[in-house]
């Protein structure tokens, strides 16, 4: 059956033929046209769009929990979320997550997922323990950093194009409650954010909020938050009988797509002058749930229609630190100076990332979304120049219209990565519409 | 403790099921045909709830090994729900037999055979409930679909004069018409999302239905409206339409 599908930047939209997968047994009888596996649509472009597409929404059971060591198995349509609710009362935690919850425990693999902790703990993959993926013509293969290391090292972050993860076996972290203690600190501009990253470097959770249009002396002003998991002893008595709680998931719809002028230069700079001065202290602590720690924009369901029906586009990328404070400057100069608003420009540290084709490296992230608009492709392209200029590279969760020689120039391991893919793989079996445009 | 039979135990519906009376202290038994799948639900829903569960094999299509089944079962549930169903594919069964008789049998004879099994214990221990899972598609024949929609119909029957004889018996049916649900049955049909549900709405609606002892639930509530208005159309007028 032929659909319209698209992934949550709304943009590109596909009519495709999706076919749902409910037991492993099933990808026995799959016919074998070109596919990529797809989760929960959480990844932004079209890593995750084919002619044909595997849905692993159903697929999504627990296969085993061990409660006292910290160990979790399921299929790889589990959702994050569904993983916290099983976990969390139980005392344990997510080893690395992203932004949203909603996302399916095969696309953290695929997409080789960093968090607020990166600088510490490294990516998703760095605490996985055995992948067990569909590689085509009827071949399972299971994989881990020992077995088939190869193999492993390329599915984590290789964007689906190895095949189709059957089962993820990981590492849980052990927490006393289900809050956060946050602290906030505000910087004046972007050298202030560096020094409070350092700051904070020894803090598990850490990412800033930045200000991207403000120009002259407040020039990459930002909020910086740290975290650590609260310790049972610092909660205030009367939670302590709740410590390990799951938060009530209500929160507010978009229903519908708003109209693309609402936000525009002026509604956007409004907001970011509101959201800088919400507290007028520099420092502010307080205890938090997990829920809007990790995940703010999940209290807000479909957020992505804030932009209208025409989508938009996300784009981060990462600076080597040699770089990266010269290169932020230039690139949020370009940024500001063009008066395309980002609203939601998120900062982060990363720590040293190993992997074939993972995101991360040493240095400065920055996501930003732009609502999709005529000439915004043809600026994020002089974006990528300056991206490539300063040796930095784009995150392929979020990209939706780079272009290959991009690519190539800015991920070193693409050739082990290609030469591991021949090694267990049919040619043409897994393909998505990124890779057919990064010509992977 | 209470206990619940679900057989066709690894459909979407009665795995939503499960869980809903998980969620209330029940003791699961689930029925189905594919040990692995059956292992495979039960591991899950173990894990997830803490709960009882147990795994037995059952086929629909084997009529012979019903009462066998039902003889086997630890201790007779108080609630039977009967959730496995076949939509086939409607222009096959048209031309091939064994597609069509599948349909059939699936649907109507299977749940028959095992649903007269199970009420007549019911009977004999004056209590117990039982729970049909039908289709809105057995309220009216349409040109699309109504060698299934047939097959539901005749279940509904089945099922309406199953509560009217029960009923003198203590005993409880109740009949549930889902319309569209998201389910691996419809998973590769594009429905219109404001009249599918999701497994778990029907879940909580066949809850709620037998403890308030409601005959008949349609899931969603709008099925009612939009299977009255079918209903009601001449069939001169029908006979032309193309559903």
């Amino acid at each position: 059956m032929r659909q319209t599908v698209y992934n949550w930047g709304r943009y590109p939209k596909v009519k495709v033929d999706l076919k749902p997968l409910r037991f492993r047994e099933d990808l026995n009888e799959l016919t074998l046209d070109p596919c990529i596996a797809r989760g929960n649509g959480r990844c932004y472009g079209d890593s995750s769009l084919s002619d044909s597409i595997v849905s692993t929404t159903a697929f999504s059971k627990v296969l085993l929990f061990d409660r006292d060591r910290g160990i979790f198995k399921c299929q790889s349509g589990m959702l994050l979320s569904d993983i916290l609710d099983i976990i969390v009362p139980k005392g344990w935690f997510l080893p690395v997550t992203p932004g949203t919850k909603f996302i399916s425990v095969g696309g953290a693999v695929a997409s080789d997922i960093h968090g607020k902790n990166h600088h510490l703990d490294g990516c998703f993959s760095n605490h996985v323990l055995e992948l067990e993926i569909f590689c085509g013509n009827g071949i399972f293969m299971k994989c881990s950093t020992e077995e088939h290391h190869d193999l492993f090292h390329a599915t984590c972050g290789g964007m689906g194009l190895t095949g189709i993860i059957t089962s993820v076996t990981f590492k849980l972290k052990r927490i006393e409650t289900a809050f956060v203690s946050r602290i906030q600190e505000k910087a004046r501009d972007l050298d202030e954010a560096f020094y409070l990253f350092e700051k904070y470097a020894s803090h598990t959770y850490s990412m800033a909020w930045i200000d991207c249009l403000k120009g002259g002396h407040s020039f990459g002003r930002s909020i910086i938050m740290a975290g650590e998991h609260t310790p049972f002893g610092e909660l205030k008595t009367k939670v302590k009988t709740n410590a390990l709680t799951i938060p009530d998931g209500a929160g507010f719809n978009i229903p519908f797509e708003l109209p693309g002028f609402l936000l525009n230069g002026y509604s956007v700079k409004a907001f970011n002058e509101l959201y800088y001065h919400k507290t007028r202290k520099k420092i502010s602590y307080d205890i938090v749930n997990y829920d809007p720690f990790f995940y703010p924009l999940d209290a807000i369901g479909n957020w992505n229609r804030m932009y209208g029906a025409s989508g938009f586009v996300q784009y981060q990328f990462v600076l080597p630190l040699k770089t990266s404070r010269v290169g932020l400057i230039e690139i949020l100069e370009r940024i500001r100076k063009q008066g395309l608003g980002s609203f939601l420009a998120v900062l982060k540290l990363f720590g040293k990332q190993e992997g074939m084709l993972s995101f991360p490296m040493s240095g400065y992230t920055l996501a930003l979304d732009f609502p999709m608009r005529k000439g915004l492709l043809s600026f994020l392209t002089t974006l990528d120049e300056l991206v490539l200029k300063h040796q930095g590279r784009l995150y392929l969760s979020k990209d939706a219209r780079m272009d290959a020689a991009v690519f190539k120039a800015s991920y070193d391991n693409l050739e082990e990565f290609k030469k591991t893919l021949n090694k267990y793989v049919p040619e043409g079996t897994f393909t998505s519409l990124q890779s057919k445009r990064l010509g992977l | 403790m209470k206990s619940i039979l679900i057989l066709g135990g690894t459909s979407d519906i009665a795995i939503a099921v499960a869980e809903v009376y998980l969620a209330h202290n029940f003791k699961i038994v689930l029925a189905g045909r594919n040990p692995e799948k059956l292992q495979l639900v039960k591991n899950d829903l173990t894990i997830r709830f803490d709960g009882d569960i147990s795994t037995k094999l059952f086929d629909a299509e084997k009529l012979q090994s019903h009462k066998e089944f039902v003889d086997t079962l630890d201790h007779l549930p108080d609630l039977t729900v009967c959730a496995f169903g076949y939509l086939g594919d409607q222009a096959m069964a048209k031309q091939d037999l064994e597609e069509c008789l599948k349909i059939l049998q699936v649907n109507f004879t299977g749940a028959v055979s095992i649903l007269n099994v199970i009420s007549e214990r019911y009977k004999q221990q004056k209590r117990g409930t039982i729970v049909g899972i039908s289709s809105v598609a057995g309220d009216r024949g349409r040109q699309s679909n109504f060698i299934y929609g047939s097959s539901k119909a005749a279940f509904s029957t089945y099922l309406s004069g199953l509560r009217n004889e029960l009923f003198h018996f203590n005993c409880h049916v109740l009949t549930v018409k889902p319309g569209f649900v998201s389910t691996k049955m419809t998973a590769h049909l594009q429905l219109p999302p404001a009249l599918t549900a999701k497994p778990a709405q029907v879940a909580k609606a066949v809850y709620r239905a037998v403890k308030r002892g409601s005959n008949t639930v349609y899931s969603l509530g709008i099925w009612r409206m939009i299977m009255m208005v079918i209903r009601l159309i001449p069939e001169g007028i029908f006979k032309r339409l193309k559903m």
